[in-house]
């Protein structure tokens, strides 16, 4: 009969050619729609005003042609594959080859991260690049207790990044407070901004609470715009002083670090601490983190993502549990944000849109919600990968967000979708994520 | 009743808008002591369980706790988490409320939050690993493994919660509920679901958590679990209480037949008399 009749899975069987060609039709005629107008038709302001346009026909044909056999193809990879839920049968041997590598890849990657400015000390361009996926590894970790370990979703988590960002550049400017003073009070004035975000969401899940958080956000970038005599409004701050080793500037003068090493001034020294003070700060919210959540306020934050009711049926402050999430979240948050300004040396509120939450959250979804690893991985894929298509222009969000939507088909919940239990009596079983909630908001 | 009481429900009413689900409900639940509640589907037990347990605020009416040391509290006073904390009142639900994505063991250990909480210096000093929070915690994972070779589940201790079949869900939330070392356990039909031979387990378990001093308080649908270990009985239908007594007697008595065969209640005392 078809070629797939013989196919042993039975999906094959159940759907031949004919399927496979009505399915290629529909979709080429949604492709014919769509495309119509944007690929058919190519408009344009003529010199004096007036419109004018020409038909792309060929163009037009070509896209429709495409989809056609893409679909093809995609429903013939689907029969070779067999069904969706269907699991690829892996001998043990290799699984638990696998499961050993895989427990290999946080310290290789950590080793390789200590490496990073030995190996490539020329290379300015790979430096900045690494702290900025640095950086972004830290908010990740950071909103990953609020998102990934609570299960609160917060999109304005830039909030507390501006915060933090804002009350580094005004001590500092205004006080002349050092960068190691400011940190601290930057983490704690976010967190405290975090409690006071908590207490009017308490009451609030889900999509709710993505919305009064996301105002948030936007509130905190508005203030920051409109109060022109603190922040300077769209101008921003600058002028914002660099970070001192431990009090030794990284200058070319006489008092800076090389003249005192006795080594020969570069202004590379200044990025490669930048490097490991961000890798340090990172590494700060990974170990509070995890040692967060063998503790019993960590575990009442994943047994809130699991079940709020229960959580109060066993005596657990759900109030003071939510704000301590919020509250630890946004001192990470507050941290990033004062490296943030001290790396630039200028601020504006331009750097805090939501744009920035959404691409931390996406890093946290990515990454599979509660999982450093994960996290960690998402960040230098979206960040490093983004820079990885800057070769293809204006194509690069488009290759971007269709890895994005083959990343999330083939693994739903996150790269590392598994948890990993807090106390065990025998041995640490990962725990699969379709057991693990999501939390309501 | 005879004995001490540990929990006195007094005019308790609890309206939803028009609909009143419980009305004018009172009565006692005994110290070391089985209290079940029971009543056709809709007569309001669970609507009486999430008064008495905080989830719903009681539009009228006392709910008073005797303490060991003789003090009483006003649970009516109280939110949800501070009575399971203060007064120390625990609680299952009627539809299983494990934490799914967490182990066994996880579980137990979130019920003892308020103790570790208290260990770790409120995190600071667990954060540091301080000797103090290990030993306390030492002490929780104790009393968990406790409760695990109680309820038979020693073995899937690192098992997912929602792996575990329906019969030790159930038995590791009334675990989890034990975990907080309650003065009054509420269990909201524990038995839905089980086979004979896992409500003998049940009833057993129950019977040895009340001989070790927690008193019960059960809502339950199992006549032949409710009558095997009920100290007393408490019979409610549409919103009121309808019968009150040791088991033999509620099982005898018209009004509780009547309601549970939905028969007129004349009637139903017409067909007893002339049965008799």
């Amino acid at each position: 009969m078809t070629a797939f009749a013989t196919d042993s899975t039975p999906a094959a069987r159940t759907a031949g050619i004919p399927f496979i060609l009505k399915k290629a039709l529909i979709s080429a005629a949604v492709a014919l729609v769509l495309f119509s107008l944007m690929i058919g038709i190519r408009t344009e302001a003529g010199p004096t005003g007036q419109l004018i346009y020409w038909t792309r026909f060929g163009d037009l044909a070509a896209v429709v042609a495409a989809v056609f056999g893409g679909s093809i193809v995609i429903e013939l990879l689907r029969h070779w594959l067999g069904p969706a839920d269907t699991r690829q049968i892996i001998p043990p041997a290799v699984q638990r080859g696998l499961s050993v590598a895989g427990s290999f890849v946080g310290p290789a990657l950590l080793v390789f991260t200590l490496l990073v400015p030995v190996i490539f000390y020329d290379q300015r361009y790979i430096l900045d690049l690494a702290i900025l996926v640095l950086t972004y590894v830290m908010l990740g970790w950071g909103l990953n207790v609020v998102v990934g370990l609570a299960g609160l979703l917060d999109l304005g988590y830039v909030a507390f990044y501006a915060v933090g960002a804002y009350s580094y550049a005004l001590l500092a400017t205004n006080f002349g407070l050092s960068f190691w003073v400011c940190l601290p009070l930057a983490g704690i004035l976010a967190s405290l901004w975090g409690v006071m975000l908590g207490f009017p969401v308490l009451r609030l899940r889900g999509d709710y609470l993505a919305i009064v958080t996301l105002a948030f956000g936007e509130i905190i970038r508005l203030v920051i715009i409109n109060w022109q005599s603190l922040t300077g409004g769209p101008n921003g701050v600058s002028g914002i002083p660099r970070p001192t080793f431990f009090g030794i500037p990284l200058t070319p003068g006489d008092d800076g670090l090389a003249a005192r090493l006795g080594i020969e001034f570069s202004p590379t020294h200044r990025i490669v601490f930048l490097f490991y003070l961000i890798l340090a700060l990172a590494l700060l919210t990974n170990w509070v983190t995890i040692r967060l959540r063998g503790l019993p306020i960590g575990r009442a934050w994943e047994a809130l993502r699991e079940d709020e009711v229960a959580c109060r049926a066993l005596g657990i402050n759900t109030t003071t549990t939510k704000l301590t999430a919020f509250a630890t979240g946004a001192m990470f948050g507050g941290f990033a944000g004062a490296f943030f300004a001290t790396r630039q040396g200028f601020i504006s509120p331009e750097s805090f849109t939501f744009q920035e939450s959404a691409l931390v959250l996406a890093i946290v979804v990515l990454g599979g919600m509660g999982s450093q690893l994960g996290v960690a991985l998402a960040a230098l894929a979206m960040i490093g990968g983004f820079e990885l298509f800057r070769g293809l222009e204006q194509y690069r969000m488009l290759v971007f967000g269709i890895a994005m939507v083959l990343l999330m088909i083939w693994r739903p919940r996150g790269l590392i979708g598994h948890r990993a239990p807090t106390v065990y009596l025998k041995q640490a079983q990962a725990i699969s994520s379709d057991l693990v909630k999501e939390g309501h908001g | 009743m005879s004995g001490e009481i540990i929990l006195t429900v007094d005019h308790l009413k609890m309206r939803f808008g028009g609909i009143v689900a419980v009305n004018d409900l009172s009565f006692g639940a005994g110290r070391r002591k089985i209290t079940a509640l029971i009543g056709p589907n809709g007569a309001g037990k669970t609507t009486v369980f999430n008064c008495i347990t905080g989830f719903y605020k009681a539009t009228s009416g006392t709910m008073r706790l005797k303490r060991d040391d003789e003090s009483e509290i006003a649970l009516e006073r109280l939110n949800d988490f501070r009575i399971s904390k203060l007064a120390k009142v625990a609680r299952t639900f009627q539809n299983i409320r494990l934490f799914p994505g967490m182990t066994a063991l996880e579980n137990l250990m979130v019920a003892q939050h308020n103790v570790l909480m208290r260990a770790s210096g409120l995190t600071f000093l667990g954060l540091i690993g301080a000797p103090t929070y290990r030993s306390a915690e030492k002490r929780a994972i104790d009393l968990s493994k406790l409760w695990l070779e109680r309820i038979g589940l020693i073995d899937r201790a690192d098992d997912a919660a929602g792996n575990l079949p329906y019969g030790d869900q159930r038995r590791l939330e009334i675990a989890r509920a034990m975990c907080t070392e309650p003065a009054l356990l509420c269990l909201d039909e524990p038995a839905a679901g089980l086979n004979a031979r896992e409500s003998a387990g049940l009833s057993e378990l129950l019977l040895s958590i009340r001989d070790q001093g927690t008193s019960i308080l059960l809502i339950e649908h199992d006549m032949s679990v409710v009558m095997e270990i009920s100290d007393h009985v408490v019979v409610m239908d549409y919103g009121v209480k309808i019968a009150e007594g040791i088991p033999e007697q509620v099982r005898d008595d018209p009004k509780v037949i009547a309601a549970y065969l939905g028969a007129d209640e004349k009637e139903a005392i017409a067909v007893m008399e002339s049965g008799t």
